[in-house]
């Protein structure tokens, strides 16, 4: 994310005397409402089509306005996209449960591949005892 | 085409070619750092013809589902909404100039000449509507609400008697109630300033488009209550310019912002047109 430009609040009377000075002066958020949002519209061979630029804008919007007002009106589809956050992996803890549920598998599937050449039927009676065994009578 | 590895044609901006616009295009660079160069159709015969302004971007950035994610990507986004706005600002230096909407892409040079001869009229138009005008964003922002202390200028009268004596909960509703107070004085203020505006603006502007206010991260904290851009005859500039400036000292209590000079990007499309849009589409 980029800050907010710090010397937007005086550039006025510093500007006046120079037509079309640096944009680099001007902010995002301006840039971006009249280059998205505005221009004359012609129809490209590869287009983001209207309706699709107006969902982006209402998007952008929401994340270039107040993350927080957003999460109020439950709207935090960018925390579950990949592409937008790098908080969509989760928590520490999450991540080493998420590891640890991967490592298991693998474990349970090693396993597996070991009891194949043994004969299906034999790892099925194996699990089924066990469940016997466990079960309170 | 099916390879998908030629280069795409980037449109910036519709201008008329000129020999100083294009020796101000040949120092210039678009998105990727590519060269800008001037597109124009053979059927215009005029002296100054109308052209695209343009640039080759790689396919793989800008195909349609390259944009469709990039477009949620904000750093993306603003490499690219800045390189096009430097160009379409360049052009506007030099002379009258149709910004495009950002992301329009053709698959190759023929078909964006294609294009341009079908909507040539139409952007003859709009050319001379917005010729020789500039844009200008006004916007008024209202500070962020007042901390809990009563500003230095609250009335004595109610603030001092109360203070020392009061119970908390009367000290805290009187704080409230100054507070309140000068909220109610700030937005009357952009009431008032906001009315002045429309008077400097019956003034001086010949077009007014009213964007949503901004909000938020990239705004700041203050809020913004009003967002308009004018369209303003070039002779008027200075004077309106001089007015809006005047009117931000005249109301102390909230911030009024010019922006600009833009090209005139909030109107390069009509009011009307702007809802069917994709009309040139159709034609053959």
């Amino acid at each position: 994310m980029t800050e907010p430009l710090p010397d937007r609040f005086g550039a006025f009377p510093s500007r006046a005397p120079m037509p079309y000075g640096s944009s680099s002066s001007s902010s995002l958020a301006d840039i971006l409402e009249r280059v998205l949002d505005k221009g004359i519209v012609i129809a490209g061979d590869i287009r983001i089509n209207l309706l699709d630029i107006e969902l982006l804008t209402i998007k952008l919007r929401i994340l270039i306005a107040s993350v927080d007002k957003a999460k109020e009106m439950g709207i935090d589809w960018w925390e579950h996209d990949p592409s937008l956050s790098s908080r969509h992996t989760g928590s520490p803890l999450e991540q080493e449960n998420r590891r640890l549920r991967a490592e298991l598998e693998a474990l349970r599937r090693d396993r597996a591949d070991e009891q194949e050449p043994a004969e299906r039927t034999a790892e099925r009676r194996d699990s089924s005892g066990t469940t016997a065994r466990e079960r309170p009578q | 085409m099916s390879t998908g590895r030629e280069p795409l044609t980037y449109v910036y901006a519709v201008a008329r070619r000129t020999d100083r616009l294009a020796v101000l295009l040949a120092g210039l660079r678009g998105i990727d750092r590519a060269p800008v160069t001037l597109l124009t159709e053979a059927s215009d015969s005029s002296p100054a013809p109308l052209a695209f302004v343009t640039s080759h971007v790689p396919h793989e950035a800008f195909n349609e589902s390259a944009l469709r994610a990039h477009f949620e990507d904000l750093e993306w986004l603003e490499s690219v909404a800045r390189a096009h706005h430097e160009v379409v600002q360049a052009v506007a230096a030099e002379q009258t100039v149709l910004p495009l909407r950002m992301a329009t892409v053709y698959q190759d040079d023929d078909r964006a000449r294609q294009a341009l001869g079908e909507q040539r009229s139409t952007f003859a138009r709009r050319m001379a509507a917005v010729d020789a005008h500039t844009e200008y964003g006004v916007k008024i922002y209202l500070p962020p609400p007042a901390p809990a202390e009563p500003p230095a200028g609250a009335p004595a009268a109610e603030a001092d008697p109360a203070a020392p004596t009061a119970s908390p909960g009367k000290a805290y509703l009187q704080r409230r109630r100054v507070q309140h107070r000068a909220r109610e004085r700030t937005y009357e203020q952009a009431q008032r300033a906001a009315a002045t505006l429309d008077a400097i603006a019956a003034r001086y502007a010949v077009g007014r488009v009213r964007h949503a206010p901004q909000s938020g991260a990239l705004t700041g904290p203050q809020e913004n209550v009003l967002n308009d851009a004018y369209l303003v005859p070039d002779e008027e500039a200075r004077d309106f310019r001089a007015a809006v400036a005047q009117a931000a000292g005249d109301f102390p209590e909230i911030r009024i912002e010019i922006t600009g000079p833009w090209a005139p990007y909030s109107f390069a499309m009509p009011p009307a047109e702007s809802s069917a849009p994709t009309e040139g589409e159709r034609a053959p």
